[in-house]
């Protein structure tokens, strides 16, 4: 797990949420606001947070969906931010994305043959004759039968139709796939299926997960390490049971504590936010969370916004109380 | 793996989509009525020559304004022309300008709307000034400028047709492009590597066509009266050629003293844009889900 595939920098997405006459942004959402994180090869590595929080935006720069307005992406040691576009799609092929919603992420027009192929024919991975049987296989393997190939997906269930979207991710054999919440839009049942096939596929074919969700139980499943987003920022980052353990960010904490438990004899303590998360328009230049700290120190939002920092060896957290 | 999939089972196969708008539209007496009308009108227009019982042109000075009677159904004109003849002459005239300029915008419209949609910024704003400037002016206002500079003729009017419908076609592509192009779908063909002519011809377009081909029939009936508005106004066929407006614009200083003269070419218009409407409200209630199965 020592192998580096990705190593995110400093990045930013900064969206203009009010322009002037000309166009001209004046004032500025910052989604991502210098985030920093590796992704090793063969981990599944977990984002949490709330809604809004911009981890969906980290998932969308990665694959290229928006342009990060600073810092930079190394996949494999290629700063993926320098490529021109046509450079940049010959990396379609290495990183994939399943989406969140798998009723708006399959094109309603097309077979689903025909949508699992169409990476394997636009990538030309395979000659036009050994398209079907790959198709075959790819339908085997998220355990679908090799009929549903010339069904539509309105004639499929939530749980089927996202297995079709991760057929279509794997058809280009990726190196990363971003998993942008993909089970938050399914029943509970088909939840945990759907994250067991992840879970095989991930040992079958050698596969690296940045898995994105926002709770903390979905992403215990699966996940090696997992990061804690808050506000565009990246807060606390561990490996699993060190975190689920040792929460050391108050923000952690308190989303550790909103895990419902089943075992009614267990007393847990709730640690109960108050106050919205704020808006990431123009946010303050201290600790972002500041607002809503219940170990809030008097200089908090005298000091500058807090680094990541490594703590113990492999856990980093962003917080004034452990300086 | 794939042993839970016993318990997720797919749906019954429902009925082909295409099925399921025609029966929807079957159910609309009046669409269906239209789409009886229209494919008359088309078999009348492909079979004229086989259908007019008297040469359009000819013109007999001895027989004019002659009331409808058995010998002519509609009566003759003030050149004592055949009104009858001259009417199923017409249909495919006003059809055919009709079909072709809609042919003409849609495929203009579409292009244009597509680039300013999809690509948006620079590109959107100056497409679609110019087409608020184009919608700015009466259509038909800019249709007689347009012939004014292009000369009389059947084919200077599809153009000058085509041309002013052209703005209508580019902002609805480009309004339903808009909604769709931040679609999960659409990004999915971008993570998957596809170059943005595929993604708007493969993955956005078929998605837009259902509004398209509603507008397009909508569109049929307008083009069919800017046609005879044309022809009125002296600016369509060169006489002796038949056409509805023309027929109406000579004929209109006997309103009072022949009257069928105006009525049997009018009723033909009235008779082809009332058809052409009713059918594109059907189809607009068939391809919408949501009104699909009240």
């Amino acid at each position: 797990m020592a192998e580096v595939l990705v190593e995110v920098k400093n990045l930013s997405k900064h969206f203009a949420a009010e322009t002037d006459f000309l166009g001209r942004p004046t004032s500025v959402l910052k989604a991502v606001d210098n985030l920093s994180l590796t992704i090793y090869k063969q981990e599944a590595l977990g984002l949490v947070g709330e809604s809004g929080c911009g981890k969906t935006t980290v998932g969308k720069l990665i694959t290229n969906l928006y342009q990060p307005t600073n810092g930079t992406i190394l996949f494999e040691g290629k700063d993926l931010t320098k490529l021109s576009a046509k450079e940049r799609r010959s990396y379609a092929r290495d990183i994939q994305l399943i989406f969140q919603d798998p009723y708006a992420s399959l094109n309603p027009r097309m077979t689903v043959g025909d949508i699992i192929a169409e990476p394997i024919k636009i990538n030309k991975l395979l000659p036009a004759n050994k398209v079907e049987e790959r198709v075959n296989y790819l339908l085997n393997c998220v355990g679908l039968a090799n009929h549903h190939r010339n069904r539509y997906p309105h004639e499929f269930s939530g749980g089927q139709r996202q297995r079709v979207g991760i057929a279509r991710a794997l058809a280009v054999e990726p190196k990363l796939i971003v998993c942008d919440e993909p089970v938050s839009a399914l029943d509970v049942s088909i939840q945990a299926q759907v994250l067991n096939l992840l879970d095989d596929l991930k040992d079958e074919f050698g596969l690296t997960y940045l898995f994105i969700a926002h709770g903390l139980n979905v992403v215990k499943h699966i996940s090696d390490r997992v990061g804690v987003m808050y506000l565009g920022q990246l807060v606390e980052l561990a490996d699993k049971e060190e975190l689920y353990q040792n929460p050391m960010h108050p923000y952690t904490k308190a989303l550790l504590s909103a895990i419902p438990n089943i075992d009614p004899t267990v007393k847990k303590q709730r640690i109960i936010l108050s106050g919205d998360v704020p808006s990431p328009i123009d946010p303050p230049d201290y600790c972002h969370f500041c607002g809503r700290c219940y170990q809030k120190k008097d200089n908090c939002d005298a000091l500058a916004s807090p680094q990541l920092k490594e703590v113990k060896p492999g856990h980093f957290v962003a917080c004034h109380l452990y300086e | 793996m794939s042993e839970q999939n016993g318990q997720e089972q797919v749906l019954e196969k429902p009925e082909s989509q295409l099925k399921e708008i025609w029966y929807s539209l079957c159910r609309n007496k009046g669409a269906l009525i239209a789409l009886g009308i229209i494919v008359f009108l088309i078999f009348v227009a492909i079979f004229r020559d086989f259908l007019m019982p008297y040469d359009p042109n000819y013109s007999d000075m001895g027989k004019a304004f002659q009331r409808p009677n058995s010998e002519h159904w509609f009566g003759t004109d003030q050149l004592g022309r055949d009104i009858f003849s001259r009417i199923i002459y017409g249909t495919r005239i006003s059809l055919s300008v009709g079909l072709i300029a809609v042919t003409f915008a849609l495929t203009v419209g579409t292009v244009l709307g597509s680039i300013a949609g999809y690509f948006g910024g620079k590109v959107d704003t100056v497409i679609m000034r110019c087409m608020d400037m184009m919608l700015a002016v009466p259509s038909i206002l800019l249709a007689i400028t347009f012939m004014a500079a292009l000369g009389k003729g059947i084919d200077k009017a599809i153009i000058a047709i085509g041309l002013v419908s052209i703005p209508e076609y580019a902002r609805i592509v480009r309004g339903s492009i808009l909604s769709i192009k931040e679609s999960d779908y659409v990004q999915a063909a971008k993570v998957i590597g596809n170059n943005d002519m595929t993604i708007i011809f493969k993955h956005i377009l078929p998605n837009v066509l259902s509004s398209l081909i509603v507008r397009a029939t909508l569109g049929i009936s307008t083009a069919v009266l800017d046609t005879a508005a044309l022809g009125f106004l002296g600016l369509g066929v060169q006489p002796p050629i038949a056409e509805w407006g023309d027929m109406l614009g000579r004929a209109r200083g006997f309103i009072f003293s022949a009257p069928y003269t105006l009525i049997f070419p009018g009723m033909a218009i009235s008779l082809t844009v009332l058809a052409f409407n009713m059918l594109g409200d059907g189809l607009r209630d068939a391809l919408d889900p949501k009104s699909r199965n009240k």
